[in-house]
């Protein structure tokens, strides 16, 4: 199922090298091409050499291939996809600390999280943290409901997404590390810098 | 064979090919310039009097060339003074490589004297950069570097190397295997289906025109668009940087597009049913109100950038590639055409635009630039290679100074660097050095980077400088008379005694008043076998037509005076 998200924001992924300062040279083409980056989540992939990043940006559709292309022709990135247009799961996680120091706010709480792929991670005399993991809609519908209870605390980690079925969006290649391993190998071993 | 990482930058430059660099020493960058002794006999370094010099310099070699041109400079102050060269050379893709020093690995982060983050600094105006913490990567850095600035589009690349890392010493081992870059794979071909909407579209096309850019010139496609102009019989307008793709003396060759453009182009532009751009990017100096810019036409964009296409203007068949490879795939399926309407409409635009022409009137008394600049070409047999600052002078010079031969006109156009002619003209002179070479300059540009003087007779340069000088920053004050109501603020100036001071630096010179002295003057220069010196001092309040205000529509010129009417 594509899921819902309001019309304008552009969602990409986009593979990257995980070197130092990639994020600097992504975050520095949204700014100075004047993008809004509404979430930007980065981590490692399975191939440790490899991140992988989903970038939220606030734009019409139209901006869709701009921004690819745009994030395309740097040099430590990989492979961008938009996933606007085909079927992707997308998840939010986000952390609320909500009052929960009398009768009421307990139940409501616990009313609510019932409904929602949310639970109650720590509870404490005064206040409990929630836990609730899904789209970014839904995610926003929750914390509405919460917000009367009293939210004293939240983070979210932004969205990630991934597109559905087999078309596999991952790449694999001789990474720069073990060219140098090979080139160090020619050399006979050692000669770090001391 | 055991190297230091200061050897191993100089054997990667001579693998690279590298027989010139542009440079100033410092602390950071001292272990470098101490082994650069050993390869002095191959790979000669010009001393500058300002990093900026050298960053243009460099900058002026490649465009010259298309080879890479190289600078090197200390950390801090050192590297933050090629900035505004890296920025020009991006915005005009040259292929350049940067070197700086940078403090020993342990000191980085620490503000240490002359520290600063170059690679942060330099992010956004260069295609690549790097900061180089293991010797074992410096070798693989440099030679990644190279390949990232000369291929696809060219661009500056900038490679940071901390002072311990130039000390380190390894057993060197250079890598022979290709560059592999998982995310760098610029395009080459276009699709069938591209060739083939792109040929749906000429073929259907009444009023077609070619709007060739620097791309033509940079992939070296001179002959694909010849044929492709004259088999299909379609109109060809430049760009600033794309003078000299196909010679200008061509009868399918109308001109310069855009702002300063020739009226004729801009006009067929707005009335053509086809556009094809190649290698263009349609800047806001060439489209001017992009609501209004050519509406009734189609558009075939080529551009080795994919990030440029549908950017400014939408294009009804883009395509991604290298223009040689794209029209080498496109001509063999190219029907023959003819537009002899259109041809005739377009020549008639021409003849009312050289009637108006300042090189018909009588200025008794009066020095135009326009006649320095088109004497100097009758004087070069048009086959010098020109190179200017920004400004009046600049747009002077692409109006009569008509260039025959790719790479003849080296200026900055994206960036629009005041500052850039007198160095980048050094660094073409060691990149051409039978070629004949004149800077055209303004009294304005030339006082940013006059420093160079002294580089050009330490070096005994042959290049030619031709200063226009009015007393006064000339386009800016063009600008305050139309748009400012002649309020001359900050546009005056005070200037040296240009003929003095090249007296000072030991360097032949002349000034010039008077229409009559300009052969003399000019013959003098080409006499000399050395840098030298003309003073032209030009008509103060000269103006620049045909111009499109900036913003307006394109068709909305301010003409050419009629004669009597300057």
């Amino acid at each position: 199922m594509a899921e819902a998200k309001s019309e304008n924001k552009v969602t990409v992924v986009a593979l990257v090298e995980n070197e130092p300062g990639v994020l600097n040279r992504i975050a520095s083409m949204f700014r100075r091409r004047a993008f809004n980056i509404d979430s930007l989540t980065v981590g490692r992939t399975h191939r440790p050499h490899i991140s992988r990043m989903t970038i939220r940006v606030v734009a019409g559709p139209e901006y869709a291939m701009k921004i690819a292309a745009n994030l395309q022709k740097l040099v430590n990135v990989i492979d961008v996809r938009v996933l606007d247009n085909e079927p992707h799961i997308e998840r939010d996680l986000a952390l609320i600390k909500v009052r929960n120091d009398d009768a009421d706010s307990r139940n409501t709480i616990t009313e609510i999280c019932d409904r929602y792929p949310a639970r109650i991670v720590d509870v404490g005399p005064e206040v409990a943290i929630i836990e609730m993991v899904g789209t970014e809609t839904i995610l926003e519908q929750f914390i509405e409901e919460v917000r009367p209870t009293g939210i004293v605390e939240m983070i979210r980690t932004g969205v990630v997404s991934m597109g559905r079925g087999t078309r596999i969006h991952d790449t694999t290649f001789i990474n720069r590390r073990q060219l140098l391993e090979a080139v160090e190998k020619a050399r006979g071993g050692n000669g770090r810098i001391v | 064979m055991k190297l230091k990482g200061s050897e191993i930058i100089m054997e990667c430059l001579l693998r690279e090919g590298v027989d010139v660099m542009f440079g100033y020493p410092g602390g950071a960058i001292l272990p470098t310039y101490d082994a650069m002794a050993k390869y002095d006999d191959r790979i000669h370094h010009v001393l500058v009097r300002h990093e900026q010099g050298a960053s243009h310099m460099a900058d002026g070699y490649a465009r010259a060339t298309g080879k890479v041109g190289v600078c090197i400079a200390t950390s801090g102050p050192g590297a933050t003074n090629l900035v505004t060269g890296l920025a020009t050379a991006m915005m005009d893709s040259s292929a350049m490589v940067a070197i700086t020093g940078q403090v020993p690995i342990p000191a980085i982060g620490s503000d240490a004297f002359q520290e600063t983050d170059v690679t942060g600094v330099t992010l956004p105006i260069t295609k690549h950069n790097y900061l180089v913490t293991d010797v074992n990567e410096l070798a693989y850095t440099m030679k990644e570097a190279f390949h990232i600035a000369r291929t696809g589009r060219p661009g500056p690349v900038l490679v940071d190397v901390p002072k311990d890392v130039q000390n380190a010493e390894i057993e060197f081992v250079y890598p022979e295997a290709d560059i592999v870059l998982p995310g760098y794979h610029p395009p080459s071909a276009a699709r069938t289906h591209e060739i083939d909407g792109a040929l749906r579209l000429i073929a259907e096309a009444e009023r077609p025109i070619i709007l060739a850019g620097h791309g033509i010139t940079m992939s070296g496609a001179m002959n694909e668009l010849r044929e492709l102009s004259e088999r299909a019989q379609i109109p060809v307008a430049l760009t600033l940087l794309g003078k000299g793709a196909m010679p200008e003396d061509h009868p399918l060759v109308i001109g310069m597009m855009g702002m300063h453009g020739e009226a004729s182009s801009n006009l067929a532009i707005q009335e053509a049913d086809l556009l094809i751009a190649l290698g263009m990017r349609f800047d806001d100096r060439v489209t001017g109100n992009l609501k209004t810019y050519a509406v009734n036409a189609r558009k075939i964009h080529v551009d080795i950038d994919r990030s440029e296409l549908n950017k400014n203007v939408k294009a009804d068949v883009g395509i991604a590639g290298d223009l040689k490879t794209v029209l080498t795939q496109l001509l063999p399926k190219l029907q023959q055409k003819s537009h002899p309407d259109w041809i005739r409409q377009i020549r008639d635009w021409l003849e009312d635009s050289s009637e108006r022409d300042i090189l018909n009137y009588e200025t008794p008394g009066r020095l135009l630039t326009a006649q320095v600049i088109n004497d100097i070409w009758r004087l070069t047999g048009g086959d010098a290679i020109t190179v200017t600052d920004v400004g009046q002078h600049q747009m002077l010079e692409a109006q009569y100074y008509p260039h025959q031969r790719p790479a003849t006109l080296l200026t900055s156009g994206g960036l629009g660097t005041m500052g850039f002619g007198f160095p980048a003209a050094i660094g073409a002179k060691f990149g051409k050095p039978d070629e004949e070479i004149w800077a055209i300059v303004g009294d304005g540009g030339f006082q940013m980077t006059l420093c160079e003087l002294a580089t050009a007779k330490q070096e005994n340069i042959n290049v030619n400088i031709a200063i226009i000088n009015n007393n006064f920053l000339g386009m800016v004050r063009q600008w305050q008379e139309l748009f400012f109501e002649k309020r001359y603020q900050a546009t005056p100036m005070v200037n040296p005694d240009f003929c003095k001071l090249a007296d000072a630096y030991d360097i032949p010179n002349r000034l010039v008043t008077r229409r009559e002295e300009i052969e003399d003057a000019v013959q003098f220069a080409r006499g000399i076998d050395g840098p030298t010196l003309i003073e032209f001092v030009v008509e103060k309040e000269e103006m620049v037509y045909p111009m499109v205000p900036a913003g307006a529509d394109l068709h909305d010129m301010k003409r050419r005076p009629k004669p009597g009417e300057l």
